[in-house]
């Protein structure tokens, strides 16, 4: 996050630096576990998926740092307006960060298994999903880095699309799954597969949403009314 | 819009309107056009750098400038409709109703009872003895003081600690039942403790006055005031609801000076 680095007192503004840095590092990482995970499923490659679960380890210890640099500066600095909207926001993003590691570690992880069973056609049809979402994190990444309010919004509107590919996805499983028995472990895999992808989005949303407050001060409104089909809303 | 509705410097329910109000110190100008009300059975805290004029706005509340030479203001300052720089108005009547409190206490050097009789004797509030040992006592009982000095009532005030001496002083100027209260930086010369119990005193007081505290402290001013006020050069430049001045002020000048920036 860009503030302006006019502190009277300098070291203030390197521990602001620092964060921001930490934020980004950890949302490379996280953006790279996603990538990760999906082509080891593309590609059905175990050790790649092995990396990404062990990238994962060093998602949690980037937020155990944070969480203590957010803690410290909120005790030493008792910081105040942009400043203070500022660390607290970083402490929810890299919550939420470390939530998107974590379902994206756990797509590798059953990617593991699902790649033990003959190849499947309904594996393509996840990638695009996890590119939505992977545009979504890369997106809201930029919008922290840059401070920019409006992208933080356009990208929170991204995530309509993604619950309705979820959807369909949902509904392309089924499908496979009455045709035929035999894939209903893997099908059923891939459903939590894409459900944790569609999990990634709405972090991704709650993300912009602090982008937004920690820029301007002000709260951005409720999102669109949300629908769920799947759950019998019209 | 106004700027007034903007930055949100009209109270609810003032208990003092001040409007248009310039002040000079001879050809200087020290305050440029306030207007800013002070919210009835509120605290409001006025920030900003040394120099800015907060400590002039707060003295002109009560006339304490009139004894400066050369100082000069212009403007209207209503308190319950009565207009504070009228040439009529006694300014000894006017400081009963709006009392201070200073940044250093400043007992007399008499008793801890003559303290605060003292008032209340010069302005007639009481009539007899027994009134007005009734009123030091409920004077320093709202002053959170009664149960430290009970016992010593008529030694002198000076031979008390300093966040003693403050809370006396408060007592003093509550003793002669002001309806505003105004305090010029009144915890810069106490421990943490005794600030603490200053600032408790004040949320007690502010259910039966309206006060106005100049204070340094940023912490401060987010800790005990409903409304913020920022001077900078002279100017008022926002005002709002404590809250929000500390998480999302409008003004740059604001968000410089309370995150530590130069403007």
């Amino acid at each position: 996050m860009q503030t302006s680095n006019d502190h009277i007192v300098r070291s203030f503004n390197n521990d602001l630096n620092d964060l921001s840095a930490k934020i980004g590092k950890m949302g490379g990482q996280a953006e790279a576990i996603l990538q990760d995970s999906i082509q080891a499923l593309v590609r059905r490659d175990a050790d790649l998926a092995l990396r990404a679960v062990e990238a994962d380890r060093r998602v949690d210890a980037l937020d155990a740092e944070i969480e203590a640099a957010v803690v410290r500066m909120l005790a030493l600095r008792q910081p105040m307006a942009i400043d203070l909207r500022v660390i607290i926001s970083a402490l929810k993003i890299a919550q939420a960060l470390e939530r998107i590691a974590d379902h994206a570690k756990n797509g590798a992880k059953r990617a593991i298994i699902i790649n033990r069973a003959p190849p499947m056609e309904q594996v393509r049809s996840i990638v695009r999903l996890s590119e939505v979402a992977r545009d979504m994190l890369r997106g809201v990444l930029d919008a922290y880095a840059n401070g920019d309010a409006n992208s933080a919004v356009k990208i929170r509107d991204r995530d309509e699309d993604l619950d309705l590919l979820y959807e369909g996805y949902f509904r392309e499983c089924l499908t496979y799954m009455m045709e035929d028995s035999r894939s209903i472990t893997a099908c059923t895999h891939l459903l939590f597969i894409a459900k944790n992808i569609e999990r990634i989005g709405d972090h991704c949303t709650g993300i912009a949403e602090n982008v937004y407050y920690a820029v301007t001060g002000d709260r951005l409104g409720p999102a669109r009314p949300k629908s769920d089909q799947l759950l019998g809303d019209k | 819009m106004a700027d007034g509705e903007r930055f949100n410097m009209v109270a609810a329910e003032a208990k003092v309107l001040v409007r248009d109000l310039n002040v000079y110190y001879g050809d200087k100008q020290a305050l440029f056009d306030i207007e800013l009300d002070i919210g009835k059975h509120q605290v409001t805290s006025l920030i900003g750098p040394s120099g800015c004029g907060k400590s002039t706005f707060l003295r002109c509340l009560n006339r304490m400038n009139d004894v400066i030479d050369g100082c000069r203001m212009e403007g209207s300052i209503k308190v319950d409709g009565d207009e504070v720089l009228d040439a009529s108005i006694d300014p000894v009547q006017l400081r009963r109703r709006v009392g201070m409190v200073f940044q250093k206490p400043n007992p007399f050097p008499k008793s801890i009872y003559d303290n605060i009789a003292y008032g209340p004797r010069i302005h007639g509030l009481v009539s007899n003895q027994d009134e007005l040992d009734e009123l030091v006592q409920s004077s320093l009982e709202r002053a959170a003081l009664w149960d430290e000095v009970k016992d010593r009532l008529h030694q002198p005030g000076t031979g008390l600690s300093g966040g003693q001496q403050q809370r006396l002083c408060i007592a003093r100027a509550i003793a002669v039942r002001p309806d505003v209260i105004l305090m010029d930086e009144p915890c810069s010369a106490l421990d943490p403790i005794a600030t603490a119990r200053v600032e408790e005193l004040i949320e007690e007081l502010k259910k039966a006055y309206s006060i106005v505290i100049v204070t340094h402290s940023m912490q401060q001013a987010a800790r005990i005031s409903q409304r913020t006020a920022f001077f900078h050069l002279g100017l008022l430049v926002e005002v709002g609801v404590t809250e929000q001045i500390f998480t999302a002020p409008r003004d740059e000048r604001t968000q410089g000076y309370i995150t530590g920036r130069f403007g």
